[in-house]
Order: structure tokens, then C-alpha cells, then sequence
């Protein structure tokens, strides 16, 4: 075992860290709202919208990311017209590219979740709100929002997860996050079991916090299902 | 759009046969994974629900483990690291010079390590749908473990996990395109050596989108089928 | 028998099966052979799917004088020397330098092929009129003081560009070694893919060897790309192109060795790199 190695490895990787999470935050934050926008597409009740959404939903969900940010990138980047146009200077750069193919992706799979997450507000308070004179907007910002976020937030803690996870396909795309680094390690040091096992560890380190973030949140959020404090011990029998 | 038939057609300039073959390994690589995890997820979910304290922390390291690393790592740390183990193990059983674990092996064995992670999830949910009563019931009148788990356990289980096989089905054709980056020939390699060798890439990229679309809805028309099938006679809630 | 302990032995015996088991036998009458498959026209793919170039055909020509029954598989250049290393083929033939770093981990015959590499630019690109084009220089120490001297001279027009080149190349090595703070070095899978974003404009110049560059900008739909800059060869660019081996297999490399010196003194390295490149590439002592 070449703790110097490791060591040495380790630190180069960590300096690709930010670039991941970068990657991996801007593109959900980009995809909550473009996955709020597709959930209420598919709800309003318009067919148009509905299939619309459908659709986006099925194309995306259907193909493998590396597939969309490979048409992203290098699909795009052939037509003389994309370069010529406004979005050049933005498609133009890699990490761009790949924050469209991450937030487009995630979208799609976000949508399913805060669609499952509005659907399980129970109908009779919305009807009761409605009732009351509620505008549409205020029911949606006091009623569905907080009770659907609890419900969505397990499965979207878990999108989170996934999508640092993918993060890593940025590489094929020349961006230096961490599996990038760790490519460029390897290509130079002829040790890829070592260098890979390093940059699973971070990885995995990563999602670790992740996660115990997600779960703090989900505890706060639901005051009712926190444990209530354990009843005193039972005495010790006498002898 | 005349020139786009002409390159994806069967002629002598077309890659159509290429992609057809690439094709058919995508659906045979993701076949191999699938397969591969349901065996290891089926020992997984068996090591969490009633084994010992030791093989559930295992189990649960396996999942957390190979859920959170990227699918890509794990691709590439089978291919290199793969031939090197086995290698070892098969010069430790006394085979002479280098055992060899291609491509496809390696790819398949990725993705279906990681598929059994996920499946040992689906198989964990699907047996909790199984009435505590059945399984009393048949333990008392003696019935062997092997027994038990074949006609009692599977046949409800499977009906429950159908769904979320489904899912995981669906998960495993679109790792079979991070096979590409060591070297598989299925869709995604194809469409880029089309694309390198044509400077074509968007008819290619997307020829190969739409050929993944392509599986997965066949893939659910079948799983849809299944679900129907095993549902006969079953009433819902 | 307990229900695990048997899917956890089907299991091991599967694998065993899947993998195939295939001992290489140290006779080397039969020898696998890995090529990239991106790097025309040293190598690469046909659109049936077959391994084409000048390698595959100089490989098959060595295996003859061996007498031994070969075997090219494709392998995607960033993991060539690592692959080789864990068994999965016996040598690398895939326009790979000899370098001191390669040397570290592998071993390699005499060269086969020797060529300088230079920059590819846009014609209506920015590096399109940089200094001194054609002309070589040597990075060995005999030559190193005028090299160094004309890649000192590159930096001001150089300075703040893009340059995209081959992950895990000579190139590369040469890029990060003297343009590291100068220029933004773009690494890629493969040439095919810096050619695409040449061609797109995403990056102002690719470095890669004149063999190859030469038939990218001489194709037809390359009409806007040129060579462009000085040519370098030796030194970090290494020592010309060999065949790659295991350290630990010496009896090959001696096999290797012994047809690649016959190959290239009977004059064959220069039928077939003429017929494939245009010129003889053949190295010259």
C-alpha cells in the first residue's frame, strides 16, 4: 500500500471538488425549476401541456445522459447556425454544455417526483381552501408546497445523490472535475486501480454529507414524526 | 435528410448493420448485468432481511457503496482491477500467464454489481408485501427453507417487484452506454466511431437516442405485460 | 446446503465462466495485439467495422516473420498502458512513442516510425500566422538550445489560447511541460474528438504528430484547417514509435524486436508507411 501515493492522489482530486459541486448544484437548482414548470404543465389539465410534458419526460428519462451531453456537445457544436447564434459564447464552453445536459436530465426526473409530491396533498384541504376564497397561488404557496416538499424530499435527497454521482460523465467532455483529474492522474502514472479508489472514496465521502443534510432537513420539516423522548428505563429487578 | 438515410441505411457507405450489431450487444450486455444483479440482489436482500448481524452490515455496505459511486468508477475500476484479481486468483488455482476479463465481461459485472445493489432494494421492498402469517404457517408444518423460498416467496415477491424491476431494467440499458468508454461495441461506441470517422456527430448521437428510445419502450410494453400477467386473479386495493 | 452459500458459489463459478479463462501460453504462437482504432492512418476503423492502417497492416507483417497466429484488438487510448499491464492483450502497436515516463512501466522494441508533431489551426483562426512554419527543431539536448529558444518565441502569440490534444500523449506531456501557464490545454479521449471541436471552433489550435494531422487537413471537409507553427520531435515527444510489451516478458520483446529490425531494414516500414502516409516514416539512425 503506497500511503504516499494515496495521500498525493487524494489531494489532487479534492482540488476538483468544487468543480463538482458546482456542477452538481447549479444544474439541480436549474432543474427544480424547469421540473416545478413540467409537474404543473402536466397537471394543468391542458392536453396540449400535458403531452408536452409527457413527452419531454419520456425522452429524457428514455436515453442514457451520456448520450444527451455527447448530442449537447458535440452535436450542437457541427451546425454552422448554433455557432453563429447568441448561445455560441455559453455552448461554446464545455462547463455550459454540461450544465444543460445535467439540469435538462434532471428535470425530467425531478418532474416525476414534485408531480408525486402535489398529488399527495389530500384533496379536502385544497377543496376547503378553494371554499374559503384562497387564490390559486396562495393555496399553492401555504398548502401544497410545505405538505408536498415533505413528501417529495426522501425521492429528491436521492435525485440529489444521483446527480452528483453523474457529474462524473463531465469528463468525457474535457471538464477537470474530479473523475477528470483522475483520469489525467492515471494517464500519467500507469495506476488506475489506486487513483479510482481514491476518487470513489471522495465520492462517497460526498454523498455521505449529502445525505445526512437531506435527513436533517426531512427531520426538521416534519415536527410530528420526530421519535418522542424514550420512556425512563425499566428499574433493575431486585435480587 | 436524403444523406442522413443514406449514412444510417444498409448500403455499402450506410452503418446501418453496425448499428443493428451494436445494437443487439447493448440488449445483450444489459441482459448479462440484469441477470448477473438479480442473482446478487436476491443475495443481497437475503443477507439484509434475515441474516446476521455481520452479513447485513456487508449487505448494507455493498448497496450504500455502489449506489454512491459513480457508475462510471465502478466501470473502469472492474476493467483494470478486474483482470488483476482475477488474474491472481487464477495464477493462485495454478493457471500459467494472464487470465484475461474483456470488455464485455467486465462491463457486464459492473453493471451488474450495480444493478444488485438496487435490486436487492426492489427484492427488500417486495418481500415486506408477503404476509408474516404464510410464512409462519408453512415453517410450522415443516416446510425446508429451499421450498419455502420457492413457492411461497417468489411467487409473491416477483408479482410486488415487477414494477421496480422494471425501473431497474430500464437503469441497466442506459449504463450499458458507459460500457463505451472501455471499449464495448454497442450503440454509443458505434455512434462515435461514426462520428469521428464521418465529423457527423448529431446524426449519429441522435440516431443512437432515438435506438435507446427505441429499447426502453419495447422494454416496457414487455415489463406492462408481465405486470398484467403476473396481477391475474389478484385483487387491488 | 445453506440457499446462500449456493448462489454465492454459482456465482464464483460463473464468473469464472464469463471471463473466459484464456492463459496466454509463453510459446507466443498466438499474440494479442491492441490498437486504438481513432488514429488514421495508423489506425482505425472501416465503416464494417474492421481494423484498417498502417499498424494492423505492419502487425500482421511481423506476426508472419514470428510465425505466430495474431489477434488486433481495439483499446481506447488512455488505458493502453494500464490494460497492457493487467493482461488484457501482449502489445501495444497504436503509434505510441517510446518515452522515458512509458519506459517506467513498460518496455519497448526498436522504432518503427519517427515522425515530428506540430499545431493544426483555423485558417480564419487567430494562430493561423504563427512564426516559423515547417521548420524543425530537435528537443534533444543536441538541439535543445534553438528548440527552446523558438518555443520561447510561440508564447506571446500563444498566450491565453486554447489548444486541445490527446489525453495520455507525448503531446500532451510536451503542452503541459513548456505552455502550462501560457495556454489552456484541453485533453481528449481521442484526436477525432479536438479535430470536431477544431473544426467548431471551441479550440484555437490541436497539437498531435504530422502523420496524422497531415491527412486531417488534407480531407476534403477540413478545407478551413491548416498546419501551422515550428515542428518538434525527440526529447519529452519522445523517441519514435515502437511496439509496447510487458517488462516481464522478455522473450517476446526479443521476437518483437528482431522482426521489427528486419521489417524496417528490408525496406517494408517503408512500402507500407508510404503507401498509408504519403511518406517514408521510417526512423532514420
Amino acid at each position: 500500500m503506497d500511503f504516499a501515493f494515496l495521500r498525493e492522489t487524494f489531494v489532487l482530486l479534492l482540488s476538483g471538488l468544487p468543480l463538482t459541486l458546482q456542477l452538481a448544484f447549479v444544474s439541480i437548482a436549474a432543474g427544480a425549476v424547469l421540473a416545478v414548470l413540467l409537474a404543473l404543465m402536466r397537471l394543468s389539465g391542458s392536453r396540449w401541456l400535458g403531452a408536452l410534458a409527457r413527452s419531454y419526460v419520456f425522452v429524457f428519462r428514455g436515453t442514457p445522459l451520456l448520450v444527451q451531453i455527447f448530442l449537447i456537445y458535440y452535436g450542437l457544436g457541427q451546425f454552422p447556425e448554433v455557432r453563429e447564434s447568441v448561445a455560441w459564447p455559453f455552448l461554446r464552453q464545455p462547463y455550459w454544455c454540461a450544465l444543460l445536459a445535467l439540469g435538462l436530465n434532471t428535470a425530467a426526473y425531478s418532474s416525476e417526483i414534485v408531480r408525486g409530491g402535489i398529488l399527495s396533498v389530500p384533496f379536502g384541504q385544497v377543496d376547503a381552501a378553494r371554499a374559503c376564497g384562497m387564490s390559486r397561488a396562495l393555496i399553492f404557496r401555504r398548502i401544497v408546497v410545505p405538505q408536498g416538499l415533505r413528501v417529495a424530499l426522501p425521492a429528491y435527497g436521492n435525485e440529489i445523490i444521483l446527480m452528483t454521482r453523474s457529474t462524473a460523465l463531465a469528463s468525457v467532455i474535457t471538464l477537470m472535475e474530479v473523475t477528470g483529474i483522475a483520469s489525467k492522474i492515471i494517464s500519467e502514472t500507469f495506476r488506475p486501480v489506486e487513483v479510482f479508489v481514491c476518487a470513489g472514496a471522495i465520492y462517497l465521502m460526498l454523498n455521505f454529507a449529502i445525505s445526512r443534510v437531506v435527513a436533517l432537513v426531512e427531520r426538521r420539516l416534519s415536527p410530528q414524526a420526530r421519535k418522542r423522548a424514550p420512556a425512563a428505563a425499566a428499574p433493575e429487578p431486585v435480587r | 435528410m436524403a444523406d442522413y438515410v443514406e449514412l444510417m441505411g444498409f448500403g455499402p457507405r450506410g452503418w446501418g448493420l453496425l448499428l443493428v450489431r451494436a445494437t443487439l450487444m447493448t440488449v445483450a450486455v444489459s441482459a448479462t448485468a440484469f441477470a448477473l444483479g438479480g442473482a446478487l440482489g436476491a443475495l443481497i436482500a437475503w443477507a439484509r432481511i434475515g441474516g446476521d448481524r455481520t452479513l447485513r452490515l456487508a449487505a448494507d455496505a455493498y448497496t450504500t457503496v455502489l449506489r454512491g459511486v459513480p457508475d462510471l468508477l465502478v466501470i473502469y475500476l472492474l476493467y483494470f482491477g478486474g483482470s488483476l484479481a482475477v488474474s491472481a486468483l487464477a495464477q493462485a488455482l495454478g493457471a500459467r500467464g494472464f487470465v484475461g476479463v474483456d470488455a464485455f465481461a467486465a462491463g457486464a459485472i459492473a453493471v451488474g454489481a450495480i444493478s444488485g445493489a438496487y435490486q436487492s432494494e426492489v427484492f427488500r421492498g417486495a418481500y415486506g408485501v408477503i404476509a408474516p402469517g404464510e410464512l409462519d404457517a408453512a415453517r410450522s408444518v415443516g416446510m425446508p427453507r429451499l421450498m419455502l423460498f420457492r413457492r411461497i416467496i417468489v411467487p409473491q415477491a416477483l408479482r410486488s417487484a415487477i414494477p421496480g424491476l422494471a425501473n431497474v431494467w430500464q437503469l441497466a440499458l442506459k449504463e450499458s452506454a458507459l460500457i463505451s468508454v472501455v471499449g464495448l461495441t454497442e450503440i454509443l461506441r458505434q455512434a462515435q466511431v461514426g462520428a469521428g470517422s464521418t465529423r457527423k456527430p448529431f446524426a449519429f448521437f441522435i440516431t443512437a437516442a432515438a435506438l435507446y428510445l427505441v429499447l426502453s419502450t419495447i422494454s416496457g410494453w414487455g415489463f406492462e405485460r408481465a405486470e398484467a400477467v403476473a396481477m391475474r386473479g389478484v385483487r387491488r386495493s | 446446503m445453506k440457499l446462500p452459500n449456493v448462489c454465492a458459489a454459482a456465482l464464483a463459478a460463473s464468473l469464472l465462466v464469463v471471463t473466459g479463462a484464456s492463459a496466454q501460453p509463453k510459446d507466443w504462437s498466438s499474440i494479442r495485439i491492441a490498437t486504438e482504432g481513432a488514429y488514421k492512418p495508423w489506425n482505425f476503423t472501416d465503416p464494417s467495422g474492421k481494423l484498417v492502417g498502417f499498424e494492423v497492416d505492419l502487425a500482421l507483417d511481423l506476426c508472419l516473420r514470428m510465425k505466430a497466429k495474431c489477434e488486433i484488438v481495439a483499446q481506447a487510448f488512455d488505458g493502453m498502458i494500464p490494460a497492457l499491464n493487467a493482461g488484457k492483450f501482449d502489445a501495444i502497436m497504436a503509434g505510441m512513442n517510446i518515452t522515458d515516463k512509458r519506459k517506467e512501466a513498460i518496455a519497448f522494441t526498436q522504432p518503427y516510425g519517427r515522425t515530428p508533431s506540430t499545431f493544426a489551426v483555423l485558417k480564419s483562426g487567430a494562430l493561423a500566422k504563427l512564426p516559423e512554419p515547417g521548420k524543425v527543431y530537435s528537443l534533444n539536448p543536441d538541439g535543445a538550445a534553438a528548440a527552446e529558444k523558438s518555443l520561447n518565441d510561440l508564447k506571446p502569440m500563444l498566450k491565453g489560447k486554447v489548444i486541445g490534444v490527446q489525453t495520455s500523449t507525448a503531446q500532451a506531456n510536451f503542452l503541459e511541460k513548456y505552455f502550462k501557464d501560457v495556454i489552456e490545454i484541453r485533453q481528449y479521449k481521442t484526436t477525432e474528438q479536438h479535430d470536431l471541436d477544431l473544426a467548431a471552433g471551441r479550440v484555437d489550435g490541436v497539437f498531435a504528430s504530422i502523420s496524422y494531422l497531415k491527412s486531417v487537413v488534407e480531407a476534403p471537409e477540413n478545407k478551413d484547417m491548416m498546419l501551422a507553427g515550428p515542428r518538434y520531435g525527440g526529447g519529452v515527444l519522445g523517441f519514435g514509435v515502437a511496439v509496447g510489451l510487458r517488462k516481464n516478458d522478455p522473450e517476446l520483446l526479443a521476437k518483437f524486436d528482431a522482426a521489427v529490425a528486419a521489417a524496417v531494414a528490408d525496406g517494408t516500414v517503408k512500402t507500407l508507411s508510404t503507401k498509408w502516409f504519403g511518406f517514408d516514416i521510417t526512423p532514420q539512425r
